[in-house]
């Protein structure tokens, strides 16, 4: 695919959710499953229902090490990262499918801690666990647990959310500070020794995106959440796909000072970080102060604040005015995330 | 934290100052925590139009010969080695491809944060050999030269480094030796400096009449360095001004430098699209060879070539936009990158391929003189 050098081979950079895995889907996987609904690559697909509805499906994989870290484990984001991709959607999560891969030798009191998560975060979420499959493997074909998480959910009638909706002068809301789930998965991985407060901000948003939705009925044009590739991956998407400039407001970021030390301390762009409770609301200028006062009045949006607009131009790009004045072009990040030495 | 009312002042103050100058003015960092910086800042929006802040050869990672990475590659193919690196090297292409392609083929590649996690590595994996790339300027290469030093007091066995440590002054003397540089003074590295002090600057004021400005990382820092430099070129009046004097002193400090030259003696090498620069790199000493993986592997001696069509040391030194280039776009291009212009996420050759269609000054430091203009127009990535 990129390499000059022999049968072109899988890297970690593909699974980075950046400019890496969307060649991987562009050379690899769309031409050979293309059709209209995989097409629209939104967070989940949306098939009529047979009866005048829309249900949204999605399916999700989780891999991460170490399978528990500050703020939640793996259980804790099989489930929240699902129903996100389902509320983000505007769906209803109906139910939800779990498949788990073990490896030979994993920690049975481990295995009961995840499940032990993925229960509690259903209950928040307000959704069941309704089918699933468990596979083992031996020792070093997988890492502890993979968990896959499907789920299909009802959307109301008429709501649309998509990039194509959002018109200039549109608002884009985020319900509080960025990177803490990245910057701890990370912490945890590569400096295990050091004790930080930053807590991954695992969270299923369903209930929090019904209130932003009831709060201003069809003003809502377009929510996702900022997981693999962050804020700057979601906002250099959505002016690609929305065809008009994307404006940050650096100043209006919220970040907390102890993850912005940890992303100095691992040489890290926060605005990079995966977040796994964080959602992007891009709303009608009309309809943004009574979105905003809706979502301030959940627990999981106390902070929100309003980061930026969607500009006039028509050229696809996401620019950042940054705290001192000045105007830099944000683009997708490339995929695995590495640290900088200079 | 930067108070933004100040940077303000200082960058009224630059617009003044390069107002009266009349002539492009052009100043170039050599560090990559500066370019960095600027970038994230936006600080090259912020310039005033006769003003650029030219990106120098300040990235080590990037400016690392083609032929040290096909090493590390050779190397990394081992079985029952472990090559530790810092993240960034492993994009950067050689002729055999990157680590981070080597490592898709199964070589055991681990990204550390420091060289003393190299060391650890190789106390955690006795059977294994443990090879460290020691690449970056004087800020990383004390540290290496410390960790070496531990390898030989506790007899590590297993463990060597690759060290590709490059020195900054000597580059700086090499591009203005090369002569017709198109820049007005040199915005010189905070951290390098508090390692080698700032007197080593004295030549390029003294000899070649270039103003240097030592500055630390916050904006404000480097806006205040741009307008000292803006007067010294108004005035014509070099100077060398430490901006730094918190962290930097005249004879920087003398344990790391003390270090260095237990472990390493200073060699020629060469630079990714520079060419040899006399006494620009740092090499073991005979008595630490059995730490060096070159000696201890049998390596063979990297092949150097020159990088065909490459023009990135006329580049950077303003002499050539990358329009003049014949690779820039062809042969050249983010993805597949020849030169260090290129390689770098800020360099000046991917910051045109990139943004200049957009024709304002968005990233890294693609405004050029007008004559440019008209082809920059051209480009369409």
């Amino acid at each position: 695919m990129n390499t000059p050098h022999g049968t072109p081979r899988i890297m970690l950079a593909h699974g980075g959710g950046g400019q890496l895995t969307d060649e991987l889907l562009r050379q690899c996987i769309m031409p050979r499953l293309d059709n209209a609904v995989l097409n629209q690559l939104l967070d989940s697909a949306i098939l009529p229902d047979g009866q005048g509805g829309r249900l949204a499906m999605t399916i999700d994989s989780f891999v991460v090490q170490p399978l528990e870290f500050p703020g939640g484990n793996i259980g804790d984001l099989a489930v929240a990262g699902t129903v996100n991709d389902l509320a983000v959607c505007g769906a209803t999560p109906l139910g939800i499918a779990l498949s788990l891969v073990l490896c030979e030798g994993l920690p049975i009191p481990v295995l009961e801690r995840v499940l032990d998560a993925v229960a509690a975060t259903a209950r928040k979420a307000g959704v069941t666990v309704v089918t699933g499959d468990t596979k083992v493997v031996g020792h070093g074909q997988a890492d502890g647990i993979f968990i896959t998480t499907a789920g299909v959910g009802r959307i109301p009638a008429g709501l649309i959310l998509s990039p194509t909706q959002v018109q200039p002068g549109d608002m884009l809301i985020i319900n509080g500070p960025l990177g803490e789930h990245g910057l701890a998965v990370m912490l945890a991985r590569e400096m295990p020794e050091l004790i930080t407060p930053v807590k991954s901000d695992v969270a299923p948003l369903n209930s929090l995106i019904n209130a932003a939705l009831a709060a201003a009925p069809g003003q809502i044009r377009f929510m996702r959440d900022p997981t693999r590739g962050g804020l700057a991956g979601l906002c250099a998407d959505l002016a690609t796909h929305s065809g008009y400039r994307v404006v940050l407001d650096e100043t209006h970021i919220p970040l907390r000072p102890e993850a912005r030390h940890a992303a100095d301390l691992l040489g890290l762009d926060p605005l990079e970080i995966a977040n796994e409770g964080k959602v992007v609301v891009v709303v009608a200028p009309a309809a943004h102060d009574r979105v905003l006062q809706a979502m301030r009045a959940h627990p999981l949006a106390e902070s929100a604040v309003t980061i930026g607009h969607i500009g006039e131009l028509r050229d696809g790009l996401c620019e950042i005015r940054t705290t001192i004045g000045g105007r830099r072009i944000v683009a997708k990040p490339y995929g695995e995330q590495l640290p900088r030495i200079c | 934290m930067t108070s933004p009312p100040i940077i303000s002042d200082c960058l009224a103050q630059l617009a003044a100052v390069s107002a009266a100058v009349h002539r492009p003015l052009r100043f170039m960092e050599v560090c990559g925590t500066h370019t960095m910086s600027a970038f994230r800042s936006g600080l090259h929006s912020l310039l005033p139009d006769n003003v650029t802040l030219l990106s120098g050869p300040g990235c080590p990672v990037c400016v690392t010969a083609q032929e040290d990475i096909d090493t590390l590659v050779y190397l990394a193919q081992h079985d029952d080695l472990i090559l530790c690196t810092y993240g960034d090297m492993l994009r950067v292409p050689g002729r055999s491809g990157t680590l981070e392609q080597a490592r898709s083929r199964g070589a055991d590649i681990r990204v550390v944060y420091s060289a003393i996690d190299a060391l650890t590595l190789a106390r955690q994996h006795p059977a294994r050999q443990v090879v460290f790339a020691a690449v970056g300027f004087e800020t990383t290469a004390p540290a290496t030269a410390a960790v070496v030093r531990l390898a030989k007091q506790q007899s590590f066995p297993n463990f060597s480094v690759l060290a590709s440590h490059k020195r900054v002054v000597p580059a700086m003397l090499a591009l203005l030796a090369a002569g017709a540089v198109q820049i007005d003074g040199f915005l010189c590295p905070g951290h390098v400096s508090a390692v080698i002090g700032s007197a080593v600057y004295r030549p390029i004021v003294d000899l070649y009449k270039f103003p240097c400005v030592i500055a630390g990382f916050e904006e404000i820092h480097m806006a205040r360095a741009l307008l000292h430099l803006a007067q010294m070129a108004r005035d014509n009046r070099p100077e060398l001004i430490n901006d730094y004097t918190e962290v930097v002193n005249p004879a920087g400090n003398l344990v790391a430098q003390q270090l260095l030259n237990e472990v390493f003696t200073i060699i020629d090498v060469r630079w990714r699209g520079l060419g040899v620069i006399p006494s620009s790199g740092l090499a073991l000493r005979p008595e630490f060879h059995s730490f060096d993986a070159q000696q201890k592997f049998s390596l063979p001696l990297p092949v150097p070539r020159e990088l065909p069509g490459c023009i990135c040391g006329q580049v950077i030194t303003g002499i050539a936009t990358p329009h003049d280039c014949k690779s820039f776009g062809r042969s050249c291009t983010p993805v597949h990158p020849l030169g260090p212009c290129m390689v770098s996420s800020e360099g000046t050759c991917q910051a045109y391929f990139k943004y200049a269609r957009l024709g304002g000054r968005w990233s890294g430091s693609f405004q050029q003189p007008t004559p440019a203009t008209a082809s920059m127009q051209q480009v369409t990535p």
